[in-house]
């Protein structure tokens, strides 16, 4: 009996890990970027060309950074859950146009809605590789001093918004 | 007919897949150092593909990225230091050793040495338990006796 013991052990263990394994998600990786202040940019506004928005002009406030883009299939899944969002005005959100048309991007707005105080473009994705995007849609929570708090990898779920994002910037808040 | 089309679509096929990275500068030793870079690097997107095997919008803006970092005369280190502060170690396909990639790094030869030292042990149980069975007279007896009824047998 006793010969048994060290391979059920052995055999338990690997079904701890691979059981572990199965429950983690190979997409998210842990972003270096929490903790550390927004990468500064200066960029255009999606409905106004002649104007932009930099990173200091959200200075003092916390607030949400959502990139999205019209050919992106997860953003319709989120869009929703931002719209509703925003109608509570809790926290505004920006909204990062990443990699788009202006133009679809636009209609795609008019026909899902608009949850965001103002929307910038990064046409070329060169402020996306700043914050570290690989998967649109991502979201970002950054408070009053411009650090970045908390990264959300994939649509902002209701259960990921009540559970992780609000309380946060609800204690960010005070 | 079939037999000219297949082996012709076949051919046609191939030719589809024939993408891959396109240097954007003449340089020659600029792009070679922009391709050893990107073989260093790990796409985000279809994490089993280096950035320079990668068809991913984005392993196409990283390796723009590369490629305007050479050109501006920055050295291999700060652009692979430019990547992993956006992107975090996991783009290295050589993770540095620190307190996080310690059971990364010693794992393996601990597990080697491990099984080593298990090896070693039952080789050595082995042999103890081989050899602690002298055989006795009435064994011995019990061995002549069959040795030399077979003996008899077959002669």
């Amino acid at each position: 009996m006793n010969r048994y013991l060290l391979p059920l052990g052995i055999f338990l263990v690997l079904v701890v890990f691979l059981g572990i394994g199965l429950g983690l998600n190979p997409r998210e990786i842990p972003s270096p970027l929490i903790d550390k202040p927004a990468p500064a940019f200066d960029l255009v506004q999606l409905h106004e060309p002649g104007k932009s928005l930099t990173t200091k002009d959200m200075q003092g406030k916390v607030w949400l950074l959502n990139v999205w883009a019209s050919w992106c299939v997860s953003c319709r899944e989120e869009h929703p859950v931002l719209v509703e969002l925003a109608k509570t005005r809790v926290v505004p959100i920006v909204g990062l146009n990443y990699k788009d048309q202006r133009p679809e991007a636009l209609r795609w707005l008019q026909q899902f809605g608009d949850p965001y105080v103002m929307s910038i473009v990064d046409g070329d994705g060169r402020v996306g590789i700043n914050f570290g995007v690989y998967g649109v849609p991502e979201t970002f929570v950054i408070d009053k001093t411009g650090v970045i708090r908390y990264k959300q990898i994939g649509p902002v779920t209701p259960k990921a918004l009540q559970e992780k994002i609000l309380p946060l910037v609800a204690k960010l808040q005070q | 007919m079939k037999k000219i089309l297949i082996p012709l679509l076949w051919l046609l096929s191939s030719l589809a897949l024939a993408q891959t990275a396109q240097p954007t500068t003449s340089d020659p030793l600029s792009n070679k150092r922009a391709v050893a870079l990107s073989e260093e690097l790990r796409c985000l997107v279809c994490q089993n593909q280096s950035i320079a095997d990668s068809n991913a919008e984005l392993a196409v803006d990283l390796r723009r990225q590369i490629h305007e970092q050479i050109a501006q005369g920055r050295s291999d280190q700060q652009i692979v230091d430019y990547m992993v502060e956006r992107y975090g170690d996991f783009v290295l396909y050589r993770p540095p050793l620190k307190a996080t990639t310690l059971v990364l790094w010693m794992g393996p030869p601990l597990l080697f040495v491990i099984g080593l030292w298990l090896l070693l042990l039952y080789l050595r149980q082995r042999r103890s338990r081989v050899e602690v069975q002298p055989l006795s007279s009435e064994d011995r007896a019990r061995a002549a006796a069959l040795l030399g009824d077979q003996q008899g047998k077959q002669s």
